[in-house]
């Protein structure tokens, strides 16, 4: 069977788990071509005006998909944690895309809800096997092969590499060497989701230009799982979203332990959580005096108005070093 | 204390008994109005939504008049709305407003939270845990006595001879059960106001077009933010139902007042799973409507809203299905009167082509200029 899978949204965290997973259980596994032109603008046709842009690239990959596969994967993600879900656009999505594509093929969204962890996610991965017909056997060589996929790719991300750099090595091929340490001047740590600050096409190559201005970019994906869990209590009530979590909790690490010369917020415009989550960012930025900067993406960012805005975020950070 | 609260609809009327008994001061809000958003906007993220700013607004008025404590809910997520008390706190203190927020959640989720915060309320006071319990009592029936009243006002006014004659009435009708102070004479207010509602010149030959509405819990209830639509509908002879008052919201978060009729039930297959706020809601409730051989649905929904644009990407399924039109209408400081207006009579008019299609009499309900 063909499994397409829209490359957005999860696809920057667990992409390399679905495909072994898949492959192993001989199915093949059609990714959507890296966001473009296109994608964006069916994106837009199809997806209500008011939703942002994240949920607007993954009907647009969605809808690329349309003829070229058997059943598109998109799965409900409720929850990791207990007490923690995913964005409500998230809970929502197998059917916001349904019923908003024309001509979609059959969804295939199993339901992730978590308690403890990503780890527990073989419950899901045996009851997705049973349903595709594949026995006992097949699966547990399939489970532990994606599990082993999953654990590599997130070792390369905590190493430094960018979610493209570290499927490109998983595949065996040579990927090409970010900034070294040494050549950076300055420490910027740049926050968001990493579906918007990987994805190069809505953030006009924001990473790139960055690196040649000389910076050195830490992620939130760069922060092993039990550094990030010491800021689990750091805010009164814990946010309610995974990802929301995720930033925020990188947010003080970097602030408190990394002591970066500058934090960039990728925002997409009209994200809910973003609301919160930017305002405590800024809030804990200047408590920290740090230079703190959101950058908002919508369908109409343009390279010209990014390029203004972080030449002066960046002389900012330079002249605060010293550095002419 | 100067206590105070948020402004929502006519729920006012019952916190401000509610504090007084308590033996606090209450600091009854001013109504939401323009000066109020523009506090909000000021002080509020960018994108949050229009209930966020309106809240943020309210509290700038209430502390610049000498609030020293701002009581309000909390929630559990999915939806921002749990998040919103955190936030407010954070940015008013880092404006330089010192003030104590008590935030309440859901008190079966975390009791000793809930019981530490009601004793911060009612321990200066030396008042104890029965007397407040009695208390509670008497205000939660004022509060069920309002969202009666308001529901009857809303049964009678698609139906009135004399323009606004419905609503002079409801007003009387507030003004006497904010002065009962027993549950027997909240009893007789709301008996009374009832009755008084009746006595609105009707004219009963009529058959109003029937819209539902449906949407996030404070753009729907408080007229403000919807530019009064419920009334608005009613002076034009349009009969709206809604399903979301405060106290069958806090009594059950799930079931609608039709009883057994469980509206999460119904949203499936349209949407399988909730998705916090109203969303859920919102599919379910079109679903029924449409069943319930309603001539439309108006969504209201604040601009960012998360689980409203799920609901709204939905929603087009269900109206392909059903046959039932659906206004969406998005909420934010820059929505103005009139456009809605248009967009009201618009659709209004729509209702009306369809139930000709349908076999109705043409322009059975006159709209009255």
């Amino acid at each position: 069977m063909k499994i397409g899978y829209p490359a957005t949204l999860t696809y920057y965290s667990l992409f390399p788990l679905w495909k072994i997973f898949f492959e192993k259980l001989g199915h093949e596994v059609i990714k959507s071509p890296i966001t473009s032109k296109n994608i964006l603008e069916s994106g837009v046709k199809f997806t209500v005006t008011d939703a942002c842009i994240p949920i607007k690239l993954m009907h647009g990959h969605a809808a690329s998909l349309n003829d070229k596969v058997d059943v598109i994967f998109i799965p409900r993600m409720v929850s990791f944690f207990k007490n923690e879900t995913f964005c409500p656009k998230f809970l929502g999505l197998p059917e916001m895309v349904q019923y908003s594509v024309e001509g979609i093929p059959r969804i295939l969204a199993p339901k992730i809800e978590l308690k403890k962890g990503i780890w527990q996610i073989y419950q899901v991965l045996l009851r997705i096997g049973k349903q595709l017909g594949s026995n006992n056997l097949q699966l547990s060589s399939a489970i532990t092969a994606a599990y082993t996929a999953l654990y590599k790719y997130n070792s390369l991300l905590n190493k430094g590499y960018f979610p493209a750099q570290a499927m490109a090595i998983l595949e065996g091929k040579n990927s090409t060497q970010r900034v070294s340490k040494e050549r950076a001047f300055f420490d910027l740590a740049v926050l968001g989701y990493p579906y918007q600050v990987y994805d190069n096409y809505i953030t006009v190559n924001m990473l790139e230009i960055l690196q040649k201005m000389g910076a050195y970019i830490w992620t939130c994906e760069m922060i092993p799982n039990n550094i990030l869990n010491k800021y689990r209590n750091v805010l009164p009530k814990e946010l309610f979203w995974y990802y929301s979590n995720l930033v925020i909790r990188s947010t003080y690490y970097y602030l408190r332990e990394k002591q970066v010369d500058g934090i960039i917020h990728v925002s997409a415009f009209g994200c809910g959580p973003d609301a919160i989550v930017d305002k405590l960012m800024e809030l804990e930025a200047k408590a920290h005096k740090i230079p703190f900067l959101t950058l908002t993406i919508d369908e109409h960012t343009g390279e010209a108005g990014i390029m203004t805005r972080l030449e002066a975020f960046v002389d900012m950070l330079r002249i605060r070093r010293g550095i002419r | 204390m100067k206590i105070s609260f948020p402004y929502m609809g006519v729920s006012h009327i019952a916190f401000k008994d509610f504090i007084e008994r308590l033996g606090h001061e209450p600091l009854v809000p001013p109504a939401p109005s323009k000066k109020t958003l523009s506090y909000g906007v000021q002080y509020s993220p960018e994108f949050a939504c229009i209930p966020f700013k309106v809240l943020m607004g309210t509290y700038v008025e209430v502390l610049e008049k000498g609030a020293e404590m701002i009581i309000s809910s909390g929630g559990h997520g999915p939806c921002r709305a749990g998040l919103y008390g955190l936030i407010h706190e954070k940015v008013l203190k880092d404006a330089g407003y010192n003030f104590e927020m008590i935030i309440f959640d859901a008190p079966l989720r975390n009791l000793k939270d809930f019981i530490a915060k009601v004793s911060r309320i009612i321990k200066p006071n030396k008042i104890g845990w029965y007397k407040f319990i009695q208390e509670l009592k008497i205000s939660w029936a004022k509060l069920r006595a309002l969202d009666q009243l308001e529901l009857h006002s809303h049964e009678i006014r698609p139906y009135e001879t004399k323009k606004g004659q419905t609503t002079s009435f409801f007003n009387k009708g507030l003004a006497m059960i904010d002065e009962a102070k027993t549950l027997k004479a909240i009893e007789e207010a709301k008996y009374e106001g009832i009755k008084l509602l009746n006595s609105v010149a009707q004219d009963k030959t009529r058959n109003p077009l029937k819209v539902g509405i449906i949407g996030e819990i404070y753009v729907v209830i408080e007229p403000f933010m919807n530019f009064d639509l419920q009334v608005t509908l009613g002076e034009m002879g349009v009969k709206t139902h809604r399903s979301i008052y405060i106290t069958q919201w806090t009594q059950d978060n799930a079931i609608s007042n039709k009883g057994e009729v469980d509206v999460i039930a119904c949203a499936p297959p349209y949407l399988n799973q909730k998705v916090g706020g109203h969303g859920i809601i919102s599919v379910g409730e079109t679903v029924i409507y449409a069943k319930g051989g309603y001539d439309g649905v108006i969504q209201l929904a604040p601009f960012t809203c998360i689980p409203e644009i799920v609901a709204k990407s939905i929603i087009p399924q269900i109206t392909r299905d059903h046959g039932i039109p659906v206004l969406s209408l998005t909420i934010d400081e820059q929505t103005a009167k009139a456009g809605v207006l248009t967009r009201l009579e618009a659709f209004i008019d729509l209702m009306h082509y369809q139930r000709m299609l349908k076999g109705g009499k043409p322009g059975e309900v006159l709209l009255r200029s």
